[in-house]
This record gives C-alpha cells, sequence and structure tokens, in this order.
C-alpha cells in the first residue's frame, strides 16, 4: 500500500486537534452583549474606580474621618474650604473633620449597606419565592397573599419605628433593609419558578427521586440566576437611596460614621453659610454612583433579556 | 365589576389589621418605658402614670380598646410627650398640610410624566425623544432629599425667587419647591415607563392594522394605544404614591412646612410612641386603600384581571 504515512500522521493529528464547536452558554451570551453596552461598561469601570478610591483614599489624607481639626474648629465658611495646603482636600463640615475622608468613609458606607442589605434581601427572596413556586397550591397562595400584606404597608415607618426601639446600629440597618425589599424579588422568582418547574430536566430530577428541598437548591435556583442577577443590579441602588434616605433624617447611621444620606444632610443644612463643598462632594459622589448603578442594571437587563430592547 | 371592587375593598381590611398588630407589638416590646426618665420615676406616680394610659392592663385588653378606639371613634389616644395634646390633633394640624402638597406633587408627576413619555414614544429617536430620556435619567438620581438642597440653593440663595421653608398658611410660593422636590423622581419614573409601554404599543400588530387602514395618528394613539399604554403606568402609582408619601418626611423636615412628617421624625427622636404609631397606622392605611383603588381602576382598564 502506498499510503503516505507522513499525510496520514498530519491529517490524524489535525483531526483530533479539532475541538468540537464549542456551545455557547447563556451566561456567556449576556457577558458578550454586556461588554458591547459602552454606557453599562463604562459605568461599571467608573464604580470599581469609585470604590477603589473610597478604599485607597484614606491612605492619602492626612487626617482621619473623625479628628477634629481644632484649629477650624466653628470657622469652617473662611477657614474650611478646600485646600492642598492644610490637607483638606475637600475642606472640612461644620465642626472641622476632614471632608475628604469623611466623604471617604461615607462611600464605603454607604456602597456596604447595599450590597450587604441586597445580599439579605436576595437569600430570603430567592429562597422564598422559589419555595412557593415549586411547591405551588395552597402553600404558594398563602406565602404569596403575605407578600402582598407586607408590600402593602409603607416599611420605611416601621423600619424607622425598629430603629428608635433597638437603637441604631449599622447590623440593624443591613438587616432591616433586606427584611423590607425581599418582596418584589420573591415575585419575580415565583414567577420564573412556575415557568421552569415543569421543564424536563425538573421531570427528570423528580423521576430520580432527588428530594424537593435538592431540586430547588440545584436545579431550580441556578436557572434563576439571570433574572435575579438583573433585579438584584437594581436593588442595590435602591437600598443605597433607602439608606440614604433614613440617614438623611439623621435616623440612619449613628455619628461619627457616616454615609452619603448624612453627609448631603449635614451639608443641606449649612448651604445658607456658603459652605458648598460641603453638600457638593458627597453629592457628586451620590449621583455618581448611583449613575453608575441603574446603568449596569440597564446593561444587565438588556444582556438577559435581548428581546425587551 | 361591583363584585370586585367589593371584594378588593374587604381584602384590604385584614392588611390594616395586621398593619396595627405590627405596629402595637413594636411599641409593646419596645425596650424601656416612655416614662423611664434618667432618675427615675417613683414607683407610685409610675403606677399612676401607666394607670392613666391603661398601661397596666393585660396586652390583649389594651389591643383591644387600641383598635376599637381607632375604628369607632377615630382616636389614637394622648400623646406621650407633648402633654395634653391628643395624637388626634397632632394629626390634625399636620395632615392638612402633607395633604396640599401631597396631592399637588401627585398631579404634577402624573400631569407632566404621561405626556412627556407618550410624546417621547410618538417622536421615537428624535432630538425630542432623547432630550426626554435624559431627563428622566438625570431625575432618577434626584430623589427628593437631593432635590431639596439644590432646589433651595438655586432659587432661594441665588435666584432670590422663592422662599427656602415655611409654609405660611399655604400660600402659592411657599408650595412651588416642596411639590417640585417630592414629584421630580416620580415624574421621571413615571415618563420612563410610559414612554417603553406607549413604544411598546406602538410596535404591535393591531396599531398596524390601523396605521394600514389609514386612519389618522391622532386617531390611532388616543383611540387605540393609549389605554393599553397606561396600564403599567397605573400599577406603578401605587408605589409612587407611598415613594411621596415617605418622602413627605423629607419635604417637612427640610422645607419645615409642619406637616405629618416633622411630627413623625420628632416622635421618632423622641420616642414618642403613641404619635409614631398614629403616623405610621393613618399613612399606612391610607397607602392601603390608594393601592385598592389602583387595583381597581386596573380592573376597569383592563377586564383580562377581573376574576
Amino acid at each position: 500500500m502506498l499510503v503516505n504515512k507522513k499525510k496520514m500522521e498530519s491529517m490524524a493529528d489535525s483531526m483530533s486537534s479539532h475541538t468540537p464547536v464549542e456551545g455557547r452558554s447563556l451566561w456567556q451570551d449576556a457577558m458578550g452583549r454586556f461588554m458591547h453596552n459602552k454606557a453599562a461598561l463604562v459605568s461599571l469601570i467608573v464604580l470599581v474606580s469609585l470604590i477603589a478610591v473610597s478604599f485607597i483614599g484614606p491612605y492619602l489624607s492626612p487626617w482621619d474621618f473623625e479628628t477634629i481639626d481644632w484649629a477650624l474648629l466653628g470657622n469652617a465658611a473662611e477657614m474650611g474650604a478646600p485646600s492642598i495646603e492644610n490637607g483638606h482636600y475637600f475642606g472640612t463640615d461644620d465642626l472641622g473633620r476632614d471632608q475628604f475622608s469623611r466623604v471617604m468613609v461615607g462611600t464605603q458606607i454607604s456602597l456596604m449597606v447595599g450590597i450587604v442589605g441586597t445580599a439579605v434581601a436576595v437569600v430570603v427572596g430567592v429562597l422564598y419565592g422559589a419555595v412557593s413556586g415549586y411547591f405551588g397550591g395552597r402553600l404558594d397562595n398563602i406565602m404569596m397573599r403575605f407578600v402582598d400584606i407586607l408590600m402593602s404597608i409603607p416599611y420605611m415607618f416601621i423600619l424607622i419605628i425598629l430603629f428608635v426601639m433597638f437603637g441604631r446600629s449599622i447590623y440593624l440597618l443591613f438587616i432591616g433593609l433586606g427584611l423590607f425589599s425581599w418582596m418584589d424579588m420573591a415575585r419575580i422568582v415565583r414567577g420564573q419558578t412556575l415557568a421552569i418547574k415543569h421543564k424536563e430536566y425538573i421531570e427528570a430530577a423528580v423521576a430520580a427521586g432527588v428530594s424537593d428541598f435538592k431540586i430547588i437548591l440545584k436545579h431550580i435556583v441556578p436557572n434563576l440566576l439571570g433574572i435575579v442577577v438583573v433585579y438584584t443590579s437594581l436593588l442595590i441602588p435602591g437600598l443605597i437611596l433607602t439608606e440614604s434616605f433614613i440617614s438623611f433624617l439623621g435616623l440612619g447611621i449613628q455619628e461619627p460614621l457616616t454615609s452619603w444620606g448624612a453627609l448631603i444632610n449635614d451639608g443641606a443644612k449649612t448651604i445658607q453659610y456658603g459652605t458648598l463643598w460641603q453638600l457638593l462632594f458627597p453629592l457628586a459622589f451620590f449621583v455618581t454612583g448611583l449613575f453608575c448603578f441603574f446603568f449596569i442594571g440597564d446593561g444587565l437587563r438588556d444582556a438577559f433579556d435581548p428581546k425587551d430592547r | 365589576m361591583f363584585s370586585f371592587i367589593v371584594r378588593r375593598i374587604f381584602s384590604s381590611i385584614p392588611t390594616m389589621l395586621i398593619l396595627i398588630l405590627i405596629s402595637f407589638a413594636l411599641m409593646r416590646f419596645a425596650p424601656g418605658s416612655p416614662f423611664s426618665t434618667e432618675r427615675g420615676l417613683p414607683p407610685e406616680v409610675l403606677a399612676n402614670l401607666e394607670a392613666k394610659y391603661g398601661l397596666n392592663l393585660p396586652w390583649f385588653e389594651q389591643l383591644y380598646t387600641y383598635i376599637k378606639n381607632i375604628v369607632f371613634n377615630f382616636d389614637f389616644g394622648p400623646s406621650f410627650k407633648y402633654k395634653d395634646i391628643s395624637v388626634n390633633e397632632i394629626l390634625a394640624q399636620g395632615f392638612p398640610v402633607t395633604l396640599t402638597y401631597g396631592i399637588w406633587s401627585f398631579v404634577v408627576a402624573v400631569a407632566v410624566g404621561i405626556p412627556l413619555g407618550i410624546i417621547a414614544a410618538i417622536k421615537h429617536n428624535s432630538a425630542l425623544d432623547y432630550a426626554a430620556v435624559g431627563i428622566t435619567i438625570g431625575a432618577q438620581v434626584l430623589p427628593n432629599f437631593v432635590m431639596a438642597p439644590i432646589l433651595v440653593i438655586i432659587f432661594s440663595l441665588w435666584l432670590e425667587w422663592l422662599p427656602g421653608g415655611g409654609w405660611n398658611g399655604g400660600q402659592w410660593q411657599y408650595v412651588i419647591l416642596p411639590v417640585i422636590a417630592l414629584s421630580t423622581s416620580y415624574m421621571a419614573s413615571i415618563a420612563r415607563i410610559a414612554r417603553s409601554s406607549m413604544l411598546e404599543v406602538l410596535h404591535s400588530n393591531f396599531i398596524r392594522t390601523a396605521k394600514a387602514k389609514g386612519l389618522p395618528m391622532r386617531n390611532i394613539i388616543f383611540r387605540h394605544a393609549l389605554k393599553p399604554a397606561l396600564l403599567p403606568v397605573v400599577t406603578y402609582l401605587g408605589p409612587a404614591f407611598v415613594g411621596m408619601i415617605t418622602g413627605s418626611v423629607v419635604i417637612d423636615m427640610y422645607f419645615s412646612t409642619g406637616g405629618m412628617g416633622q411630627f413623625f421624625v420628632d416622635a421618632a427622636l423622641s420616642r414618642d410612641y403613641s404619635l409614631l404609631m398614629g403616623v405610621t397606622i393613618l399613612f399606612g392605611v391610607m397607602t392601603i386603600l390608594f393601592n385598592a383603588v389602583v387595583d381597581i381602576a386596573y380592573a376597569w382598564l383592563d377586564p383580562k384581571i377581573r376574576l
């Protein structure tokens, strides 16, 4: 036989090295679409740098967020303006504390409250919604009725009462915000679960004798993640807004810690003395951060749900 | 339709009871009594005070009288902090103020938001559309507590056109800034929802048919497109109402308008539980009733959900 051994070898080689066409998952598709969305991508970069600045910034400032600069105390309007020389890059607040460090700490805390509160809401909401949708029937009815009732209560007031009663602590802020914002998530997740639970792979799991709990955690929840991610990205700015609202009223975060809302409140109280830097710096951070979150959320929604465009 | 209305209204009663129950439980389990002072009162005095406010009765009896008083007499009991004034009197003082600018804000948000969104959708991808989208995105990150100081800086401090606070019996100059501050972000949300749903409707088959028949554009929009496009907006009115009610706290704080919000924050800071509960329950009942009205309006617009 005149077989060109070399040729055969190279052919076999090329065949074995030829990998099968790789399937693209929903996630890869979505990430690809997200990366093409300029507004969302820029927002993501800005947001990451905002977070980085808020953690690196304090090391660059000679002042920390709670030390009062006695040289400027009571004279914030004339001497507290932003300046490089005395190290108060954003000026000082009314008590002579360094505004730059306070804005950095406020940014950290606002973002942390938004993210941790959202995490609480997501865990509760996803489990509640998945359980309700999966079991269906009377249980579903009762559980959703309960959500309806909770949703029609103006929770902000209950939350404020909670703060008054149990004292203001940042942990209560996390838990309280989370526990009052999972209802939308639960509804969305329930709707999706209802759609998923009659799919073949769930039937297969049921037929194979997998326990209900495991089906929910292993098969239903992972398939909900797309919509959960989208909704989560919209929930974070919502919670930051809520936290800022409560802190603006002076009922949220406890001094000397601070947050965007508390800083805006402090700045807004003193605008008639012309100390605009006390308002404008936290306001700029607040608006930038929220803008980024909203654009990222919109980008994710377009990425996971392209038919909506 | 009638049975739907009746059913919807009756189904909001348990919600109200739960709301009262939650607030009552919170007040019961709150650490410390409203009369605890730093020096501490003599036990006889404390017993007398508790007897006066009915706090020595078992809890179910307190709850029963509390609910009974609210339902039959619309009486929220005496304020723990302001002596000789009942919660009712405080509410009667603050409520009209809140109602005035609240209604105006709601009207402004709806009356500006819906046309803005609809026009933006009709003139899709025009300069007008981009301007409307820009406004709505910008207004989204300007909640009431951000708008309020900004408005005061511009209109009170720089231009000196409008007063930066006070109420003065509801004179129009004093109402404008609170209304703008409260309504802006909701106006933006309403416009955004109206625009996207109008766009969706305009791309649907029945509108294409109407166009193919040669109906004039005005007829298509007012006769066919408007009603289905407004459905999502109606569902948003409930949350918007809740948002404005809570937002009124900020308005009262910042503009010193003397509405209920101010009393609420004062009560929260001075632990005046009965006033806190009174405000919470009143706002809560308003919210629940408003949600019922929204649902009824929705059922009227869309017969499909009238089950």
